[in-house]
């Protein structure tokens, strides 16, 4: 028994046979061609130019199809480099004047770019390489006639490991009968990674050299949720992941009855239950969930991966599609809080380097220093908010200032939309992510500012505890129950519901079934959960009663400890 | 044979979309295109070729049009740069 351990990508465990994807190194030996082949040669290597365009082709429309229009740029910048006459040109000059066979005559015109890129100093311009050798290995794969084997050869379920998966690769998991896949390479927001989330397959990636040690054939466990990949488990893990299994699509069918049901307490308290929005991928599967909206849609996505900032009309088109594809359902639309790292990907310049990034520019303090880019975003939720209902969030906030100049600008913003034609039924509501102690403090004078609140706990948690949650000498310190964190968030209710307003829960705390009576108990109004945990938090939600949980809450409020709060919620 | 200097003014110089805008413009026409940074020579029609010469905002870059429709080919190419690849 081995086990490996990687990166969790996408929740859930398969058992069964390995089918290992190969990717050798490919060999490629230099052969002289007689004067009469080289024509042949030169049309050979045309053929697997053809080929790859094919490949490219049918990659797209798969892509198109199953993921979108984000993901298929990645095969147009491919096919702009197949074309590039530095491959085309200097490869039939090399078996023209030469005399070599195709494969050699490529590998070297390969290894010449990428010399001339390695010497290239900004990281941006250097990094392209990377892209010109994955059409290569297409290229040559062609030449050699070694082509992958493909996925629809599988005949039986099985479990598949891979050095790497290419995009074309993973278009085929739907058809072919993977159970779950683990890959070397790869991060938890990798392309692959997400597919597996929205397949809902189970899949480990990161794992640095497991399609070496995993052999074909080889009975596998893959623990998606802990990252891990057993190779040739033990009777005894073999019998504990089989239980867990049964006990994951038990719980799995016991969930599935809940969809069509309320959101309401087992005393008949109705409580409002949203999803949270990453990426647009997920809103398709999020309507399925019914939820009452979408408590926090996250729009750093956008921001990221690029060379300018994105403009009006694509964000229109972004927020639109989201509002139009869940109907009437509200949608909390957070501007965008990204860091002052983030601003190179934006084309602008920003601080050389912050030491304490998580205390520096980011969220509402990066868009208030650059207003244009603040306008632009609330411009286009704004036009999205026609539409549909929506709401904006601001993250990050610490102070009334901050509000009033948001305010300002939305309100100019607003004015300006309406001078161009737009017509705005109601106003759009204004809220604002409490996550940093001040805002709790001061939450009297910031809720005459807005119209409601989200409580982003995961932030709150670091910034009251003073914890760095990656820092692996404090992480242990982070503690959604410590009962200085019941504490604001008592606060914050109280003085929210004092004003007449309306309050949810956005963090991960909200995920956390252990801490949603607590959550019940304080009173917020709405959860916001993960569209992966939000049947289980609604099935939590239905067990509970509203007044036991209140007068827990009570006593959790007075406990020295979280060691504790974590007694009463046992005895409970 | 025509031959004309630029400078490369948006922010990002010419980075993956300017690099193909300009490829892709070169292509439409017959005449072949070589640009040179310094003593660096590459192929006006190859996105790779541009981008190794990895020039930034600022660069000035020469321009040697040479063929048939090398008026229209350098009319083309000089409303890329003096509209800065339509970025900033």
């Amino acid at each position: 028994m081995i086990i490996i351990k990687g990166v969790p990508a996408s929740p859930g465990i398969a058992i069964g046979r390995a089918y290992v994807l190969e990717d050798e190194e490919i060999v490629v030996s230099r052969q002289e061609i007689s004067p009469e082949r080289v024509r042949s040669e030169v049309k050979r290597f045309k053929q697997a130019l053809e080929r790859t365009h094919l490949d490219l082709d049918a990659a797209e429309a798969r892509v198109l199809r199953t993921l979108g229009k984000e993901h298929a740029k990645l095969i147009d910048a491919h096919r702009l480099i197949l074309k590039d006459p530095l491959i085309t040109k200097e490869v039939t000059q090399r078996i023209l004047q030469e005399r070599v066979n195709a494969e050699f005559a490529l590998s070297e015109t390969l290894e010449r770019v990428n010399q001339a890129f390695e010497k290239i100093e900004d990281e941006f311009f250097r990094d392209r390489r990377h892209d010109l050798f994955d059409v290569g290995k297409r290229l040559l794969e062609h030449l050699l006639r070694k082509e992958r084997k493909p996925l629809s050869a599988l005949r039986e379920p099985a479990i598949l490991i891979a050095r790497n998966l290419l995009p074309s690769d993973t278009l085929h998991l739907r058809e072919a009968r993977v159970l779950g896949f683990a890959t070397d390479l790869g991060g938890k927001t990798s392309h692959t990674a997400l597919l597996a989330q929205s397949l809902e397959i189970p899949a480990v990636v990161g794992l640095s050299d497991a399609s070496h040690q995993v052999k074909p054939g080889d009975m596998v466990i893959l623990d998606g949720n802990q990252g891990l990949v057993i190779i040739s488990p033990g009777p005894e893990a073999l019998q504990r992941y089989e239980k867990a299994q049964v006990k994951e699509k038990k719980e799995e069918r016991a969930l599935e009855v809940l969809r069509g049901l309320p959101c309401e307490t087992a005393d008949g308290k109705r409580v409002e239950l949203l999803a949270n929005l990453d990426t647009l991928e997920d809103a398709r599967t999020i309507g399925a969930l019914q939820p009452d909206g979408i408590g926090l849609f996250r729009t750093e996505f956008l921001y990221l991966n690029r060379t300018s900032a994105p403009e009006e009309e694509e964000q229109v088109e972004v927020y639109s599609r989201v509002v139009e594809s869940l109907s009437s359902l509200p949608v909390i639309i957070r501007t965008a809080d990204i860091g002052g790292d983030r601003l190179s990907d934006l084309g602008l310049e920003g601080p050389k380097e912050e030491t304490n990034p998580f205390m520096g520019l980011r969220g509402i303090r990066l868009f208030l220093r650059y207003p244009e880019l603040f306008k632009t975003q609330l411009r286009a939720i704004l036009r999205a908010a026609i539409k549909g209902r929506v709401k904006i969030l601001l993250p990050m906030v610490s102070s009334v200032g901050e509000l009033k100049s948001a305010r300002r600008l939305l309100t100019q913003a607003q004015a300006e939309l309406v001078q161009e034609g737009h017509v705005f039924e109601s106003p759009v509501e204004m809220g604002m992510m409490v996550e940093i102690p001040a805002a709790i403090l001061l939450l009297d004078f910031m809720l005459e500012e807005i119209d409601f609140v989200s409580l982003g706990t995961n932030d709150l948690i670091q910034y009251l505890l003073a914890v760095d949650r990656v820092n692996e000498h404090v992480s242990h310190l982070y503690d959604p129950f410590h009962p200085a964190v019941l504490r604001v968030l008592h606060m914050t209710v109280e003085a929210v519901h004092k004003k007449g307003r309306w309050v949810s829960v956005c963090g991960e705390m909200a995920s956390d079934p252990r801490a949603v009576p607590l959550l019940l108990g304080v009173g917020v109004d709405a959860f916001s959960v993960s569209p992966r945990m939000f049947l289980k938090i609604k099935q939590t939600l239905r067990t509970l009663k509203a007044a036991e949980v209140q007068s827990l809450f009570q006593r959790a409020l007075v406990q020295p400890t979280s060691e504790e709060v974590h007694r009463l919620l046992d005895e409970r | 044979m025509r031959e004309k200097t630029f400078t490369i003014n948006n922010k990002l110089g010419l980075h993956a979309r300017p690099a193909a805008l300009l490829a892709q413009t070169a292509c439409r026409h017959k005449a072949s295109v070589k640009i040179f940074k310094g003593d660096v020579e590459v192929n006006g029609k190859s996105v790779m070729g541009l981008m190794m010469l990895a020039a930034g905002q600022g660069t000035r870059v020469r321009v040697v049009i040479d063929g048939e429709d090398e008026q229209q080919s350098m009319e083309a190419i000089e409303k890329l740069f003096s509209r800065k690849f339509d970025e900033d």
